[in-house]
């Protein structure tokens, strides 16, 4: 059995290498052994009733784009134009008139009251001066049918690709039901005569957005050259950022990272929140809050929402970062909740360089914050991070309020003293909020607080609102694309998975991509989103790529995959302007550290100590220093001991920093500013 | 290493004879033999013999041959040591001048004849003639993904084994992928463990991790050997030391050494002094910069103030094929030592010495402070590589 399966599996690896697996049905996929073809067959019923829709749409201007007319057809085609012209002027484009026509078998009068019932029907919307012409044309029996025609045509004009839920502003609810209705009339007639030359009929439909702007139509017929190229083997451009908007209904995507000392509550905190915004059942939680109990930990039930494996309950540690994500009225977050504990900061690393916003959870308690706060504990540390990683906003949530009674004192006690090093850090005043909560009675969580102890001075934002109050950074849509791959794993079906954030550029199913630094290429065969199949993701998406025609070994944790057009980069020796942090022992030539650059952690050392800095100007202090010391702002040259995949920090700003760590503490923040060979 | 013989002339040129026991002594060896000494050693040759009828045989035959030494060449996994030179004394196999190649054999004697003796060299012998120098440590260094068994003799640190395995991060909902991941991965560093320690010579095993891993590959380890019967393992539980370090990467292998629970357990092995001497290099440069220099010119300047107190410096710098040049590392440790200043000669094959040989591979710490050379360009040093 299992070496069927295998063979099987192989075979259908290879076969489809080069395929467009979009055009795939449903029952191609019974070709393959049984248990992949139920996980594919699951994939597609799991999707919603719209995916059944999209299949017939895609294949309706298929069907009629391939009518192929004789050429009296054709003449006669041209002279019922010209005559609808005529009457119609060049209010309404060609491609509309002529598909009017063919329906209509070449009758002048009906396909007129045909274009004119369906201009009827778009000037629903405000412009009604149409409507009586309309009337009179109509021969009342056939209206009826007409519509049931002419809606349709709407609704294949607008068909945006994969994703049924965009832009339609034509009533959603009458394209569907019509759906099947629209296409039956064509089998008849479509027959021989309809030959007309697929591809002029084609030429014409992409340009008619530019001929007739003025119809309220033109706007959704912007959309019609995605499926067609989507079907096809050419693939031109696609306006992304049009489609982007167009996603997640206006809701825009957000990458958030928890930070904070360990012990803080930052699990409780986020798990909490995921439990009243209910995306935990209630009957999961009663489990957690069970086991949790027998564990004699009672209150880490809800940390027991984002900490999974066995270890991590266990001992009550996040140990590597958990994401999730959960909706806001304006956004969609991705929430990353990253380990507190001072020897899994590589892993929190890779969550805070995938982060747009961060929210830094500190615990209110006597002692507790102190702890956390002075040098050894993980705020500070956390803070400078996140900050050298380009994250400027931050909401401070001031966690166990309820511990000291809600005291308005300890609160601003503790905002004096964070306020100030956050601002010596780089945070703007204003971009950073603070919050009083309390993670385990879920206080001032999701909605704001009742409680009279707080509500008497406190009168700001909840957590849920202060992170929806966020804005979203600039997503370099138009660079190339750059993903860094931040986990690696087989799952079920061919090929294998990689996750990461999408950092610029944008990828499509199908597309060939480049993984630096093994240099290899392979297919994009499927891209995930939040768990959901999409066909394509842009920057600031955090995805799961399904490859095929790669091997697995090849790619590990830190690989960085870009079109193979625009390369990315892989050098072992480069040069970089650092700032050193608050070190014990001075940075010499020779100094080995770690280099953790977006998700790779790699061995260097520091080969030369080029000059020294000014901090604000930036000029030359000193060349060719003996030592660095703390607070100083250096250009070293780094050599790593594996190629690692850079970028020069001008070209992409996220993709140019670094940090730098020795012996457990992070010792160094950089910039790419030189890649050598 | 056994001395047999040494003959060193007042102008200390000589010949002394040694016979190799450990792997270890090769890298001694290696850091003795230089080109242009000659060594004589028993040695296997191939030899073609021609018979009156004109019929070519060859044939394999033990001999002893001395060569000129053109080049060494040292593999530190195999630990084996190969001197390449041409024939210097004819003999019924070999014609003069004919170029062969000596593979050193433990246990064999072999007789090193050099022009000059100098004192790094003869402390050298020294050190590897002393039996009290030999504790072995296996350390195995690891993080989530990544281990290195290292073995910790007293000049060499050799990386026995790297287990790198991919670990597929937790998920929502699915963790099974990663604790599979996980005992594939302590599975793969038990047989790497089982394969490559010695628990009859080594003292102690240290198990240095970031976080709780060490813990629980401690607990996977007995566990599978209580499952599978290992007596081995069992056995020599009391040798297994859990240590924290920072990262899997094998420099952090410094770190384990420097804890206060290895040291005072290890006591003097060379590795654990050779981190201390480093870490207090870097101490004194963070109090006292102007008391701690490093780069051969500035080392000299302050050596000519006789400034010194200790002197770091790689072994490395002694291998240089270059006479002159080696001429001049010998003179500056010779005049420390006459200043009474202490030198410590670090294995650029530990830890500590990978990072001397790229701060330059000499350091040193100084009694007061010596105004620091203006011009800088000692480039000669910094841009060699």
């Amino acid at each position: 059995m299992a070496r069927h399966r295998n063979v099987r599996g192989y075979n259908y690896d290879e076969d489809f290498e080069d395929d467009d697996l979009y055009g795939q049905s449903v029952e191609d996929d019974y070709c393959i052994s049984p248990s992949t073809a139920a996980q594919f067959i699951y994939s597609r019923r799991d999707r919603p009733v719209e995916e059944y829709d999209y299949e017939e749409l895609k294949d309706s201007p298929n069907s009629l784009l391939n009518h192929q007319l004789s050429e009296i057809d054709q003449a006669r085609l041209h002279s019922c134009l010209d005559h609808m012209r005529e009457v119609l002027g060049d209010a309404l484009s060609d491609e509309v008139m002529i598909e009017a026509v063919l329906k209509n078998k070449f009758d002048v009068q009906k396909a007129l009251s045909v274009v004119l019932e369906q201009d009827n029907v778009q000037s629903l919307k405000g412009k009604s001066e149409r409507a009586a012409p309309a009337g009179k044309t109509v021969k009342g029996s056939q209206s009826s049918r007409s519509e049931s025609e002419i809606v349709p045509k709407v609704a294949k004009m607008t068909v945006s690709g994969k994703k049924p839920t965009m832009g339609f502003e034509v009533p959603g609810v009458t394209a569907e039901e019509n759906g099947d209705s629209f296409h039956t009339p064509h089998k008849g007639p479509s027959g021989e005569d309809a030959n007309i030359a697929s591809s002029s009929v084609f030429e014409s439909v992409s340009k008619v957005p530019l001929a007739a702007p003025t119809i309220p139509a033109a706007e959704e017929q912007n959309l019609t050259p995605t499926p067609g190229k989507k079907s096809s083997k050419l693939r031109p451009q696609m306006d992304i950022r049009a489609e982007l908007e167009k996603r997640q209904g206006g809701k825009q995507l957000l990458n958030l990272v928890v930070i904070g000392h360990v012990d803080a509550g930052k699990s409780t905190l986020m798990g909490h929140m995921l439990y009243l915004l209910g995306h935990v059942n209630k009957r999961t939680m009663h489990k957690y809050e069970q086991e949790s109990k027998k564990a004699g930990k009672a209150s880490f039930a809800y940390a027991w929402v984002l900490d999974e494996t066995g270890e991590e309950r266990e001992r009550g540690v996040t140990m590597d970062v958990g994401m999730t994500k959960f909706e806001t009225k304006t956004k969609v977050i991705t929430l990353m909740d990253a380990p507190g504990h001072k020897d899994f900061i590589p892993n929190m690393i890779t969550g805070a360089a995938q982060a747009d916003v961060a929210v830094l959870v500190v615990d209110a308690s006597r002692g507790e914050f102190e702890a956390g706060f002075e040098t050894g504990g993980q705020t500070r540390e956390h803070g400078l991070l996140v900050r050298s990683l380009g994250v400027t906003q931050l909401a401070v949530a001031i966690n166990k309020m309820d511990q000291v009674n809600w005291q308005q004192e300890r609160f601003q006690e503790i905002t004096g003293k964070l306020g100030q090093f956050l601002k010596q850090a780089g945070f703007k005043e204003s971009d950073v909020a603070f919050i009083p909560t309390s993670g385990l009675s879920g206080e001032n969580l999701v909605t704001r607080s009742q409680s009279s102890d707080l509500t008497k001075w406190y009168k700001g934002l909840c957590l849920l609102e202060q992170i929806d109050s966020f804005k979203p950074p600039q997503r370099c849509i138009d660079k190339p694309f750059r993903l860094c791959v931040s986990d690696v794993f087989k799952d079920q079906g061919s090929g294998f998975c990689v996750t990461g954030k999408i950092e610029a550029g944008y990828v499509q199913t199908g597309d060939r991509l480049l993984a630096m630094p093994p240099n290899e290429t392979c297919t994009a065969k499927g891209i995930t989103l939040h768990d959901e199949p999409v066909d394509w993701a842009a920057a600031g998406d955090h995805v799961s790529l399904t490859l095929v025609g790669m091997d697995i070994i090849k790619i590990n944790v830190g690989c960085i995959f870009c079109g193979p057009k625009e390369p990315i980069k892989a050098c072992t020796r480069f040069r970089a302007r650092i700032l050193i942090f608050n070190i014990e022992i001075p940075i010499t030539k020779g100094f080995p550290v770690l280099l953790h650059y977006q998700t790779v952690s790699e061995p260097a050392v520091i080969k030369r100590l080029i000059s020294v800095l000014h901090k604000s100007t930036g000029e030359v202090t000193k060349k060719k220093p003996k030592l660095l010391t703390k607070g100083q702002n250096a250009l070293v040259e780094l050599q790593t001991q594996r190629p690692v995949a850079l970028e020069l920090y001008k070209d992409f700003r996220e993709l140019g920093r670094f940090m730098l760590r020795y012996g457990g503490s992070t010792v160094a923040a950089g910039v790419v500013t030189e890649i050598k060979e | 290493m056994r001395l047999v013989r040494k003959d060193i002339e007042k102008d200390s040129a000589g010949q002394v004879t040694l016979v190799p026991e450990e792997p270890e002594d090769m890298w001694h060896t290696y850091n003795l033999v230089q080109v242009g000494d000659s060594l004589r050693a028993s040695t296997i040759r191939k030899v073609q013999t021609e018979s009156s009828t004109g019929s070519v045989g060859s044939n394999r035959v033990r001999t002893t041959l001395t060569l000129c030494v053109q080049a060494v060449d040292f593999d530190s996994q195999a630990c084996q040591l190969r001197v390449k030179g041409t024939n210097i004394q004819e003999n019924e196999y070999v014609k003069m001048g004919a170029y062969h190649t000596i593979e050193l054999e433990p246990n064999r004697q072999f007789t090193l004849a050099k022009k000059q003796w100098d004192s790094v060299v003869l402390e050298r012998i020294e050190q590897a003639c002393d039996p009290a120098w030999s504790a072995d440590v296996a350390a195995v260094v690891m993080q989530e993904g990544l281990a290195h068994v290292c073995l910790v003799t007293p000049s060499m640190t050799l990386t026995r084994a790297k287990v790198e395995v991919n670990i597929p991060r937790k998920r929502r909902g699915n963790c099974s992928q990663h604790d599979r991941a996980l005992e594939r991965f302590y599975e793969q560093v038990l047989q790497a463990i089982l394969r490559h320690i010695n628990f009859d010579v080594v003292k102690c095993v240290l198990v240095a991790s970031p976080g709780f891993v060490r813990e629980q590959f401690c607990d996977y380890m007995f566990q599978q050997a209580v499952k599978t019967d290992n007596k081995l393992l069992l056995e020599n539980r009391s040798k297994f030391l859990q240590v924290h370090a920072s990262s899997g990467h094998k420099y952090s292998l410094k770190e384990a050494l420097c804890d206060p629970a290895v040291a005072s357990r290890l006591s003097d092995t060379k590795a654990a002094g050779e981190v201390k001497a480093l870490d207090d290099f870097y101490k004194m440069l963070q109090h006292e910069p102007g008391r701690a220099v490093y780069g051969l010119k500035q080392v000299e300047a302050a050596n000519e103030a006789m400034a010194i107190d200790t002197l770091l410096v790689s072994d490395e710098l002694f291998r240089h094929q270059d006479v002159a040049t080696r001429g001049r590392y010998v003179r500056l440790v010779d005049s420390v030592k006459d200043s009474a200043g202490t030198v410590r000669i670090f294995s650029s094959l530990h830890v500590s010495g990978e990072q001397l040989g790229q701060l330059t591979g000499v350091a040193a710490l100084l009694r007061f402070p010596v105004p620091e050379l203006s011009d800088q360009e000692d480039d000669s040093s910094s841009e060699e590589d």
